[in-house]
């Protein structure tokens, strides 16, 4: 049968054997069983298309291209056609330029080299008398024009915008507007054209019309104004359309020419009422129109009336037992929540419905759009409604809703308890996904409000169960509570405080089982609950021997720090173990905790007060031997083995006062006998220019004196003109090395001080290279700095401890 | 602006690619397995629109896509388009293939691509919207159809007489018969 057949077809067409028919290949292809089998067909064909296409053979060439089409639909290389494409086009017959166009929209595109060679045979399909063969070429500009394709055949175009005939028309148009987004120059060559497409009666050509008009407007405000006056016109057609009644040809489910009437819309600026009022809303189609007209009321900025109507009709959307609606309906109203705020409170219930909806793309929008809607009323039954839906999101909105109640919690709390414990159920309740800023943010409140810490210490000490793994922000949190104000959890002081009667049993084991998780936070959670069990101490140093040995470096490292302590250093521990005094707030909303409210009783890290900023930043130790400096060691140390209580001994405070009383007032305090300040002749003072900010400030010898120099030396910030930042450098004259070097300074009440860390404690011999030192200084009141500093060191196995005043400070610096 | 249409079947196969925007050919592929991959994850009583995948573009473009038995037709759009009107017009093709092709199913479309990309290019155009009338696209692609078969005429004869002989191909026909029966997409409901 095959070898008739074969036999035939050679005698029919000459001995070439007919190429395959598109239909075949695609059955052929189909067949295969493999991904092998079918590259391997695929190639087969594609190697005879190759050969054909050399032969020249004008016959099959349409199907041959056909047939590469569907094998580059496949994903396999197809771009040897583009020239029989180009071949096809420039054949006289409407099959081969059907095929040929398709297959040039396909294979073709700007990049091409091939591409330009279309120009010619574009521009005599366009004069074709077929009105196919022109909608074929105009379909091929539409799509596939370049540059400068467009500015050759833009004339053509414009001519054919205003043929009689519709079909042309609507496709001359779209090619205008093609051309339009490629060369936006001509598009003054189609303006007057364009007026008349309006005025057509079919809709294809009414639609492109408009959308070559909205383009138009877009691009330049002047045609705008030239189309301002057909808005009458469209007016009217959209009116014809709801009006008229049924229309068979252009129905869609009942609603005449959906798309016309929607594209309409997006220029008319009256009628909002009648078309909202008029539609039918149970199909999609009245939905599409509905949905339009409020876009287009929500974009022009309409008066109130109609906005509110906007959101009313949104708001019946998001009843729409169709997704898909609903979908629409809270993206618009995500929109426009700011702007119209109370129309879109009212459907507030309709939207705490959504976040149960179990599209997850309709649940995030509801999420953002109650997040957006809470205010100082409805806080308690939106963060209700959050909270249920936190314990039910999905991983990806934890991390978002936590944060984002975090905010709206401290922006509408009506009460700081009601937000401590709504911070706790979310840090409870979204676990693992709670981001880091938030657990940061929540400690820092947290020391602020000083009243609730006992009751924020034995709330979180209560939640401390069950998963622990899976909650780690919650631990770091209780981790730190407990660990400040650790001595708390038993007691009864301020509000609503419930004694936690915790025993050191419990600690232990709840202690060492999340040890293994969080490892070194925990730690921290020790060092004051000595305090609390000091008769214990043995035990918990027995525990925390165990872990000196750990892989984990921080682990290990601090413990064996904190066996030290509790071993050597006995005498630091009151003083180090103090409670850190309030931070700052970083937020402007915040308590606002100014940077210039330091007293020097907070100077000296007296911790009466809770609510001064950090004196140093840094290295604790540089506070506590402060503390030891100035007398107060020994009071300090006697209640040692009680709970350190929040007011310090009052005769500390009195003794500082009087060492730096000598500072505020204006009689200079005669400096301690065996200091020796060096002042220096300001010769370079008539030098330096107030106006100039950054400008050389003359550096000061502070003190001097067996060896040791310390060099002051001075710059002034330009964003902050209240600010000095002067560098300490000491230098060590002397042939032995100085080792443990501890500077430190106090200033008068006005000022603001600042150490940060030295570069080192050990001066080298008889170089220029000492340690150094950064001082921040902030004066408000820009009144004459004086500083008393003191300065303690080793040399040669002696302490040595040196104190002395420092009073020239240059003027300029305050200039 | 619509940047691309997609046809493909439950497997992920394309039925039909048009790209109003130049990709390469790889990217072309690969696209088309990242919106399937997207879209055959959707349960099917969820909303009909998408946020494009990375490659075609990422969250400033949607995809908007009806399930129709086996067939997914997927259209990329840009935020200027309506996306409650691009169902429509979704709906509109469909019911213009059940016409042109007489209860259109998958086999329809697999065996006449180049057919079902000339009913295309009367809808859309460049990437936007030309025509929405069925009527109208139906009478066109019929004119257009006629003039072919015309001119297909006289030297079409030789290979009327080649395919005259291969249909006596008894086996072949017997095979035709014996097609399976694929559920079409005749009747489709919101």
């Amino acid at each position: 049968m095959l070898r008739v057949e074969m036999k035939i077809t050679r005698n029919l067409t000459g001995g070439m054997p007919t190429p395959m028919r598109l239909r075949d290949l695609i059955r052929q292809i189909r067949a295969a069983r493999t991904a092998a089998d079918e590259r391997a067909v695929v190639q087969k064909e594609c190697a005879y298309i190759r050969s054909t296409f050399r032969e020249e053979d004008n016959t099959w060439r349409c199907r041959n291209v056909a047939k590469l089409l569907y094998i580059h639909m496949l994903g396999y290389p197809a771009h040897f056609g583009q020239l029989e494409c180009l071949k096809l086009i420039a054949s006289s017959r409407f099959t081969d330029k059907r095929i040929g166009y398709l297959g040039a929209m396909i294979l073709l595109d700007e990049r091409q080299d091939v591409h330009l060679l279309v120009t010619n045979s574009l521009k005599n399909d366009l004069n074709s008398q077929t009105q196919f063969v022109v909608g074929l070429a105009l379909g091929a500009l539409g799509s596939i024009s370049s540059p400068e394709m467009s500015r050759d055949l833009a004339g053509e175009i414009e001519r054919l915008l205003k043929s009689s005939n519709a079909y042309t028309r609507k496709k001359a148009a779209l090619c205008a507007f093609r051309i339009i987004r490629k060369v936006p120059e001509l598009m003054e060559m189609f303006i007057p054209a364009t007026r008349s497409l309006l005025t057509e009666k079919n809709h294809g050509v009414l639609i492109t019309g408009v959308i070559l008009i909205t383009e138009m407007c877009s691009r330049s405000p002047d045609t705008l104004q030239h189309f301002k006056k057909l808005v009458p016109n469209l007016v009217r057609i959209l009116k014809n359309l709801i009006m008229a009644g049924y229309s068979p040809e252009h129905d869609v489910s009942g609603v005449s020419d959906p798309f016309l009437q929607v594209c309409l819309l997006c220029n008319i600026l009256f009628f909002f009422e009648q078309v909202a009022t008029n539609t039918e809303t149970s199909k999609n189609v009245g939905n599409a129109i509905l949905y339009e007209t409020v876009l287009s009321i929500m974009d022009i900025k309409s008066e109130s009336g109609l906005r509110v109507l906007g959101v009313n009709i949104l708001g019946r959307f998001l009843l729409n037992t169709d997704k898909n609606i609903r979908y629409v309906a809270l993206n618009t109203l995500l929109r426009t929540v700011n702007a119209d705020y109370n129309a879109v409170q009212r459907h507030r219930n309709t939207i705490v419905e959504c976040l149960k909806d179990p599209d997850v793309s309709l649940r995030r929008r509801a999420m953002e759009l109650c997040f957006a809607l809470i205010n100082g009323n409805n806080i308690r039954t939106m963060t209700k409604e959050l909270l249920t839906f936190l314990e039910k999101a999905d991983p990806e909105f934890k991390s978002q809703c936590s944060s984002k109640l975090f905010i709206t919690a401290e922006m509408y709390a009506p009460s700081k308890r009601w937000h401590m414990d709504t911070m706790i159920k979310v840090l409870t309740i979204a676990g693992n996904y709670v981001p880091d800023d938030v657990v940061g943010n929540l400690i820092q409140m947290i020391s602020e409000t000083t009243p609730l810490h006992a009751y924020t210490t034995q709330q979180l000490w209560n939640n401390l169960t069950g998963e622990l793994a899976t909650r780690q922000p919650l631990v770091q949190v209780a981790n730190w509570c407990i660990g400040e104000f650790g001595d708390l959890l038993n007691s009864s002081d301020g509000a609503d405080a419930e004694p936690a009667n915790v025993s050191l049993f419990l600690c232990e084991k709840s202690f060492l089982f999340v040890l293994c998780l969080t490892g070194v936070y925990f730690f921290s959670v020790f060092y004051p609950l000595i305090y609390l069990f000091f008769f214990h101490i043995r035990r918990i140093k027995k525990l925390i021997d165990i872990y000196g040995g750990n892989i984990n470096i921080e682990i290990q490292q601090r413990a064996v720090e904190f066996s030290a302590l509790v071993t050597k250093h006995n005498h630091l521990r009151p003083s180090l173990l103090e409670r850190m005094p309030a931070m700052e707030s970083k937020n402007p909303s915040g308590s606002a905790l100014q940077n210039g409210q330091a007293t020097e009783d907070e100077l000296l890290g007296d911790s009466t007060s809770k609510d001064g900023p950090h004196e140093s930043l840094t290295s604790t130790s540089d506070s506590s031997m402060f503390l030891d400096l100035l007398g107060g060691t020994s009071d300090i140390q006697a209640t040692s083995s009680e709970v350190i209580k929040p007011t310090a001994p009052l005769s500390v405070s009195s003794d500082l006062l009087d060492l730096l009383g000598g500072l505020d007032s204006s009689t200079q305090v005669a400096p301690s006998p065996g200091c020796d300040p060096c002042v220096p002749e300001l010769i370079m003072d008539g030098l330096v220019t107030p106006e100039e900010q950054k400008q050389t400030i003359p550096s000061l010898t502070a003190f001097e004196k067996n060896g040791l120099k310390l060099d002051f030396s001075f710059e002034k910030p330009v964003d902050n003109p209240q600010m000095i930042i002067i560098l300490l450098s000491a230098t060590n004259q002397t042939p032995t090395p100085m080792t443990d070097f501890l500077f430190q300074a106090a200033v008068p009440k006005t000022f603001q001080l600042q150490l940060l860390p030295p570069s080192g404690n050990v001066i080298p011999p008889s170089t220029d290279k000492g340690v150094t030192q950064t001082i921040k200084v902030i004066n408000p009141n820009k009144s004459q700095l004086r500083m008393r500093i003191r300065i303690s060191y080793n040399i040669s196995g002696s302490a040595v401890q040196e104190q002395t005043e420092v009073n020239t400070f240059p003027s300029v610096i305050w200039e | 602006m619509i940047k691309a249409i997609l046809v493909f079947n439950n497997h992920g196969k394309p039925r039909l690619t048009k790209f109003y925007y130049h990709y390469p050919e790889d990217m072309q592929q690969q696209i088309v397995r990242e919106t399937f991959q997207l879209v055959s994850k959707r349960d099917d009583n969820v909303c009909n629109f998408l946020e494009g995948g990375s490659l075609i573009g990422g969250s400033d473009y949607k995809l908007i896509y009806r399930h129709y038995a086996t067939l997914y037709f997927v259209f990329c759009v840009d935020s200027s388009e309506s996306e409650l009107g691009i169902l429509d017009l979704i709906q509109v093709f469909v019911e213009t293939l059940d016409k042109c092709f007489e209860n259109v199913c998958e086999l329809d479309l697999i065996f006449h691509v180049d057919k079902v990309h000339y009913i295309l290019n009367e809808l859309v155009m460049g990437g936007m919207v030309l025509e929405t009338n069925m009527t109208e696209i139906i009478s066109r692609i019929e004119d257009q159809n006629k003039l072919e078969k015309q001119e297909a005429g006289l030297s079409a004869a030789p290979a009327r007489a080649v395919s005259a002989v291969k249909n006596i191909n008894i086996p072949q026909q017997i095979k035709d018969i014996k097609l399976p029966d694929l559920p079409h997409i005749g009747s489709f409901k919101f």
